[in-house]
């Protein structure tokens, strides 16, 4: 503990302490987004990965990448991590296939 | 330690590498148990693939929003709910 407290993280809350008005606007969920949704419900369905490994790897974001994702693109990054530190998906083979 | 509904409770001051769902702001302050949920598989072992045993208690807590933000401009009476584990909870 340090000696201004407990270190905060980026995701203790929705977002840092601003005078800039909340934008409440909704959106329309993108095909993908739908599908990185269910592939959570399916990895952890089928026990490869658990909601809370799903969490870990959403906080492991550096800050500045944490703070610029979209929702699911924070899904995503988790997935990647956890499943590439599972030995699931090899280093980099994600990117591969979508470059291939 | 168990505790019950009105019990005053400090939330444990502590830092905590890896995965927890105590977060910073609630740290260190004090509050009130609202209620007692049931037990469920502890979250900080299970984000690591382990199996989250032995089951841990988790309680809703309340803290006055006053005692969160140092400039909170709404009523003095105005709570903040949040579900935390005993083994986070100290008695106060």
């Amino acid at each position: 503990m340090s000696k201004d407290g407990p270190s905060p993280a980026v995701h203790d809350r929705g977002g840092w302490p601003t005078d800039a008005p909340i934008d409440r606007t909704e959106h329309a969920l993108a095909d993908w987004e739908m599908l990185a949704d269910a592939l959570v419900g399916v990895l952890g369905g089928s026990g490869v990965m658990n909601v809370h490994e799903l969490r870990r790897g959403i906080e492991s974001m550096p800050p500045n990448e944490y703070e610029a994702a979209s929702y699911y693109e924070r899904w995503l990054f988790s997935m990647e991590t956890i499943l590439e530190e599972k030995g699931v998906l090899e280093p980099g083979e994600l990117d591969a296939r979508v470059a291939g | 330690m168990s505790y019950h509904v009105g019990q005053p409770i400090r939330i444990a001051a502590r830092d905590h590498e890896g995965h927890h769902r105590t977060p910073a702001y609630l740290k260190g302050k004090t509050g009130r148990i609202e209620r007692v949920h049931f037990s469920f598989t502890n979250p900080e072992t299970r984000a690591y693939g382990e199996d989250g045993l032995p089951e841990q208690q988790l309680y809703l807590v309340s803290i006055p929003q006053r005692e969160l933000w140092a400039t909170y401009p709404g009523s003095a009476s105005d709570r903040l709910y949040a579900d935390v584990f005993e083994h986070w909870l100290q008695p106060e």
